[in-house]
């Protein structure tokens, strides 16, 4: 079990409030993702619940019960540091059983959990070198590793993957989205990426100077963000936001566009433009467009080909059914 | 062509001359010293005998079998050793704390254990000397320990917080969420991780505590008198023995010497700790 609910949790650093009085339940199993820009309090949320933090008020439940003043270690929560964290003068066998041992388990039992979990996370042949021994990939799986034997109600990630390389991650994210599935533990993962909140996540978490902006499933947010924010920080590439005169058109402050609901031609549309570049990655064309009398710059992302470059006149065509408008707060109007 | 740093005639020859003759100008006391302890009495203050002379035991026969050397010898191994363990045994959980768990005044109460430092030993002596005696604890070895840890407690607690403070709090922070207690984390963690500092910080302070003169010279007479109380005993008294003065004091750095010898690896690479990465 691992239902985590936190109750008008504030955390202050000295006089400098982090986070407003927030409240945020996270359901059994589920693959929470707190997703946001740096400084946005996401890590800090994490460490609250994790107890490395303490809450200046409010309260942390986990399976119902009160945890606000219990200690890391008796929260029964496994986490995954970005830095890896892994002891560097022990071997990754007793890296991964180091938790069984302070638990107290037989150490028959601790070599079995330990070679299970090696031999999940493929790590059968390194279990004698020690954590210096082996490249960031390695490590991550060993701390990955010394979180799943403890079997704990909820995995807590802070980033885990941003200090590998962009295949390596990808690999990563598909290993923990697979181990997810096949254990249905509860999981909290903290990133910046909204790639990797996009793709790992059942409910993602939005947040924006400690506040909480929306929290949805992945695609809720991607169709029907809350305001102006969510909506440009999720999808890739960003939203198109206009204002003025196109926007008072539809009725309202703000127009947004996603880059894939936009229809390009070199002969007519709606808006013309001139093309500043034109991204070919075969499957998919991202144009980048100036001088459309819209915004600085108006992306498009196009399937397949077009063949545009630099300079070229482009004429553009939003599909009406996929505009977000929002009013003067930044608020989505329906 | 690419611009390149010459070297000079200065540093292919100047340097390594110069070097050796500070190496040698520092050395040739120590030299000197222990030179004169094989020398007569007699010998000792007559120039022409500077390097050739007659080699002799007599001083150290003397010391060993006159003045009890063994005694003051094992004084100060008792002393520093226990001094070097209860110093640690309260440095380390002092540095722990503060490394891991600041608050607000961990800076303040490391600067003021920093200005017990500053204090003269002068200006405590009769205080000192007085509370000694009227308690009871004059000329013993609790109080020789007591005295020498709370001397190097300051610099021990100010060695280990640095060494600390270079291991990643993330570490400490996944011993948490691994379900250790705080002496676990120490035990398991901090001590193995900051071995070669807790190594280097317990030499230090071994070292400082057998050197240590004021106050072991000044609060013993005989029961708990180390080795600079021997030294400082052959001083005056009779008139200028040189050459028994040199014997007594090469066999207490002797000791030293050799230790710091081998551990010089250890030394070195504790005092430039974290100076580079």
């Amino acid at each position: 079990m691992g239902r985590i609910v936190l109750e008008k949790v504030t955390k202050k650093f000295g006089e400098t409030e982090v986070i407003p009085p927030l409240d945020l339940t996270i359901e059994d199993g589920e693959f929470a993702v707190f997703v946001g820009p740096s400084g946005c309090g996401k890590s800090t949320l994490l460490r609250l619940i994790a107890g490395l933090e303490e809450t200046t008020s409010g309260r942390v439940l986990i399976d119902d019960q009160d945890m606000t003043e219990v200690s890391p270690s008796k929260r029964g929560l496994a986490m995954v540091f970005q830095s890896y964290a892994l002891y560097p003068h022990m071997t990754v066998r007793k890296n991964i059983a180091f938790p069984m041992r302070m638990a107290g388990l037989s150490e028959a039992e601790q070599n079995k959990r330990v070679d299970v979990a090696a031999k999940s996370l493929n790590l059968t042949d390194y279990l004698d070198r020690k954590p210096g021994q082996l490249s960031g990939g390695q490590r991550q799986r060993v701390a990955i590793g010394r979180a799943i034997v403890r079997d704990p109600s909820a995995f807590l990630f802070d980033e885990p993957l941003s200090n590998l390389d962009a295949a390596l991650r990808v690999g990563m994210r598909l290993e923990i989205s697979e181990m997810h599935a096949r254990m249905n533990t509860t999981m909290i993962y903290v990133t910046h990426d909204q790639v990797e909140a996009m793709t790992m996540a059942n409910k993602i978490v939005v947040l924006q100077a400690g506040v909480i902006e929306q929290v949805g499933s992945p695609l809720d947010l991607y169709h029907t963000p809350r305001n102006e924010f969510v909506a440009g920080f999720i999808g890739s590439p960003k939203m198109n936001l206009i204002k003025g005169v196109e926007a008072e058109k539809h009725g309202a402050a703000t127009i947004g566009i996603r880059p894939e609901h936009t229809d390009v031609s070199t002969s007519e549309g709606m808006w013309k433009g001139r093309v500043g570049v034109a991204e070919h990655l075969g499957s998919d064309t991202f144009i980048h467009v100036h001088d459309t009398g819209l915004a600085d710059m108006f992306t498009v992302r196009i399937t397949g080909d077009i063949a545009v470059k630099h300079g070229d006149d482009i004429y553009l065509t939003p599909q009406s059914d996929k505009l977000h408008k929002f009013d003067t707060q930044g608020l989505r109007i329906d | 062509m690419a611009i390149v740093a010459q070297q000079t005639r200065f540093s292919i020859y100047g340097r390594p001359v110069l070097a050796w003759l500070v190496a040698l100008l520092f050395f040739f006391p120590i030299f000197w010293m222990v030179l004169t302890s094989f020398k007569t009495d007699a010998d000792a203050v007559k120039p022409e005998f500077l390097f050739f002379f007659t080699p002799t035991l007599e001083n150290y026969v003397n010391m060993t079998e006159n003045y009890d050397y063994w005694r003051f010898a094992t004084n100060s191994v008792i002393t520093s050793v226990l001094a070097t363990i209860l110093t640690l045994v309260v440095g380390i959980p002092a540095a722990y704390a503060m490394a891991f768990n600041p608050s607000r005044a961990t800076k303040d109460v490391l600067m003021w254990m920093l200005s017990t430092k500053m204090l003269p030993a002068a200006g405590v002596l009769y205080p000192m000397t007085f509370l000694t005696k009227s308690l009871g604890l004059f000329d013993t070895h609790f109080l020789v320990i007591l005295v020498l840890s709370l001397i190097n407690l300051p610099i021990v607690i100010w060695m280990l917080f640095t060494y600390f403070k270079e291991i990643p709090k993330d570490i400490i922070e996944a011993g948490q969420m691994d379900g250790v207690s705080t002496w676990g984390e120490v035990r398991e963690i901090l001590i193995p991780l900051a071995w070669g500092g807790i190594a280097s910080t317990a030499l230090l302070c071994f070292i400082f505590c057998w050197n240590e003169a004021y106050w072991t010279v000044r609060l013993t007479t005989t029961d708990a008198a180390t080795l600079s109380k021997l030294i400082e005993g052959n001083r005056a008294p009779e008139g200028l023995f040189f050459g028994r003065l040199s014997a007594v004091s090469a066999a207490a750095v002797g000791p030293i010497v050799v230790l710091g010898w081998f551990c010089q690896k250890q030394l070195v690479q504790g005092l430039t700790f974290g100076a580079v990465k």
